[in-house]
């Protein structure tokens, strides 16, 4: 059994009569020791996926699911204090700009020890002898004195690791880092992306990486899955994705880095943008900006098909399969 | 090409800088007295029309710094800057406004970079009505054909910054650097905070228009993938000081600074013939208030001997290219 199981998640924000899907029938699994990715360009929808697991979803925003269930519990139904218990323990999340999402009034020690207190019950010296482990666990420094700093007087990468720190402070079955390495330096990154490659090992968790760059997931994850305006348009495991993408989005996104084009004058650019709230096709939602798109396209919206969401799925040779 | 032997610059460059210096003197303190940030420790290049300089280092290596030199924002604390044969330092208010105009700037972040309450042909007017002569009828004309250029619509310019997507803006920022036709553009990150397919259709753009108008570029930037992409030459920052610096080609072929080392190996790829040898370099970048002793590098550096503790390395020549290590013949070897 799957750690987490998603099945057809809806996130929706405006009006019931004008609603507009930001997730639009998600299915998604992972298990424990699992590392997926999950990439996408911005408005694709998979902060907000996470966010709607992790109950972060506010009114007017509503989340439905046919099924969201964690670790054998169904989230949905949970009552807010027992969801409570969960989130935060067993399910944690890291956030793309630490020195934002870390409180600059408390010191990092006061934030690491919080969840702590209010999960594991711990106190005093025990309390202490944690807090001291995890900060040196995440390769900080002189960690005994950085439990008193605050975060201003941290610099991002540092940031970063305490924010790890956090996350994995109450041993999470499933950690999520939605965008981890964005705001830092690629020295950084490296040393980062090290890190929870080999926490996620040592703790048995499962891992979701977000994010929008294709070369760290292709060195990290197993399996990937690639989003687009709120649905997933492809799953693979990384090697076949990147050797032989099936859906032309994903065949766009890899055309579109400068290391595909080496040598070339111009990029292979997609044009056009991730489709917002006013300008949704009634067919498949890439079919504007498809260069394979055909009729049948611009019509009905296809379903989600052995791993890929097209009528024509790409061949092999990265040709489409029409006529 | 980098000017290997040090010698005086030819006619064709368009901008030359020699041990161009900027520091800044910070508070430490109440009755502490005042502290220098050495932000910019010495650092020449050329610059050649239709070319890309393209410099890349983490932050707080004085990328920025460089740019806000170039640009004539700020005056450099010693050093001589040339644009096109004329030293900034030595020329009067009036030639400086005047050159100021032949250099223009591209924001990393396009949301910060327009100003929210304008149209957009208010922004790409105001450097029209200021350094030009041109009738308002004019002015319009070369609005609207700029706009098109990068690819937007006429009807856009009576539309304001927030009604536009992040590429897009960006567009826009290139439009109003581009009106003034300058012979050098300096894009400080002109797109790290954009998607992947949109980043393509920008450097797109980028290199179209510098075909068309033969401006020079000094390209700004972190991402190693894309500086491989623009860039003709190359010059890798540590800390306020250029570290290796020459063709692109020479040193993507084979990086020998181990901090040029450090950096590509550091960046992710995509296809498994493209990963280097992973080099591990531990800590970050130390703070240019309290440089290291020698080498700036050496607390990080995997090679560091005594040697780089005690001595600064100048940048000297070998295979093509400038690099500044004491141990770089054993390196290379």
């Amino acid at each position: 059994m799957s750690l987490l199981k998603i099945r057809n998640l809806r996130v929706e924000f405006g009006s019931l009569a004008h609603p507009f899907p930001a997730v639009d029938g998600l299915d998604f699994d992972i298990d424990r020791g699992e590392l997926v990715g999950i990439v996408g360009e911005s408005g694709s929808g998979k902060s907000v996926t996470m966010m709607a697991l992790m109950g972060l979803i506010d009114a007017p925003g509503r989340v439905t699911a046919d099924e969201l269930v964690f670790d054998g519990h169904d989230l949905l139904k949970l009552k807010p204090a027992q969801r409570r218990k969960i989130v935060g323990k067993d399910i944690s999340m890291i956030f793309q700009d630490a020195l934002t999402s870390l409180n600059p009034s408390y010191t990092v020690g006061f934030q690491i020890k919080e969840s702590l207190k209010v999960h594991m019950g711990l106190r005093g010296a025990a309390l202490e002898k944690r807090a001291l482990e995890l900060l040196e666990l995440v390769e900080i420094p002189a960690a005994k004195s950085r439990l008193s700093a605050y975060p201003h007087q941290l610099s991002g990468g540092m940031n970063q690791r305490v924010m790890i720190a956090v996350a994995i402070a109450c041993n999470p079955k499933l950690l999520i880092a939605d965008e981890p390495t964005t705001a830092l330096d690629v020295t950084i990154q490296a040393q980062i992306m090290d890190l929870l490659e080999r926490l996620q090992k040592e703790h048995n968790m499962g891992l979701i990486m977000i994010t929008h760059d294709l070369a760290v997931i292709a060195e990290m994850a197993k399996r990937i899955c690639v989003m687009y305006a709120g649905q997933v348009v492809e799953q693979a495991p990384v090697a076949d994705l990147f050797r032989a993408p099936r859906h032309p989005y994903t065949q766009a996104l890899l055309e579109a880095i400068p290391e595909h084009s080496k040598g070339a004058h111009r990029l292979s650019a997609l044009p056009g943008i991730v489709p917002g709230h006013y300008d949704r096709p009634k067919g498949c939602l890439l079919s504007p900006r498809c260069r394979y798109a055909q009729d049948k396209c611009s019509q009905e919206r296809p379903a989600l098909l052995d791993g890929v969401r097209c009528y024509y799925p790409l061949n092999a040779e990265g040709e489409s399969t029409h006529g | 090409m980098a000017n290997l032997d040090n010698l005086p610059p030819t006619q064709s460059d368009l901008l030359v800088a020699q041990d161009l210096t900027r520091h800044y003197q910070v508070s430490r303190g109440f009755m502490k007295g005042h502290a220098t940030v050495k932000a910019l420790n010495g650092v020449s290049f050329t610059l050649q029309p239709r070319k890309t300089l393209a410099v890349v280092g983490e932050s707080g290596c004085g990328k920025s710094t460089l740019a806000r030199q170039l640009t004539m924002i700020e005056p450099a604390t010693s050093g001589v800057l040339s644009i096109e044969g004329v030293n900034v330092a030595q020329a009067n208010h009036a030639t400086v406004k005047a050159m100021r105009a032949k250099v223009q700037m591209v924001f990393q972040n396009p949301y910060a970079s327009l100003n929210p309450r304008k149209t957009i042909s208010a922004t790409l007017d105001e450097p029209l009505y200021i350094n030009t002569s041109l009738s308002s009828a004019e002015r319009k004309e070369k609005i609207d054909a700029i706009v098109q250029k990068v690819g937007l619509r006429p009807e856009h310019v009576r539309r304001y910054p927030h009604m536009f997507s992040g590429g897009q803006r960006q567009r826009i920022a290139i439009a109003r650097a581009m009106i003034l036709n300058p012979r050098i553009v300096v894009a400080d990150e002109p797109v790290s905070a954009l998607d992947v397919s949109i980043q393509a259709q920008i450097l797109n753009l980028f290199m179209d228009l510098q075909e068309e108008f033969g401006a020079g570029y000094v390209f700004i930037s972190h991402n190693l993938s894309v500086v491989e992409h623009v860039a003709d030459d190359l010059m890798v920052m540590y800390l306020g000081a250029a570290v290796e610096y020459g063709s692109k080609n020479t040193i993507y072929a084979r990086p020998l600074h181990p901090y040029t080392q450090a950096l590509m190996s550091a960046t992710p790829a995509i296809r498994e013939e493209d990963r280097r040898l992973k080099i591990k370099i531990t800590g970050e970048l130390p703070s240019p208030l309290n440089p290291p002793s020698g080498c700036a590098f050496h607390k990080r550096c995997p090679h560091a001997v005594e040697r780089c503790q005690q001595e600064v390395p100048l940048l000297r020549p070998i295979d093509d290219r400038l690099v500044a290590c004491h141990r770089i013949e054993e390196i290379a070897a």
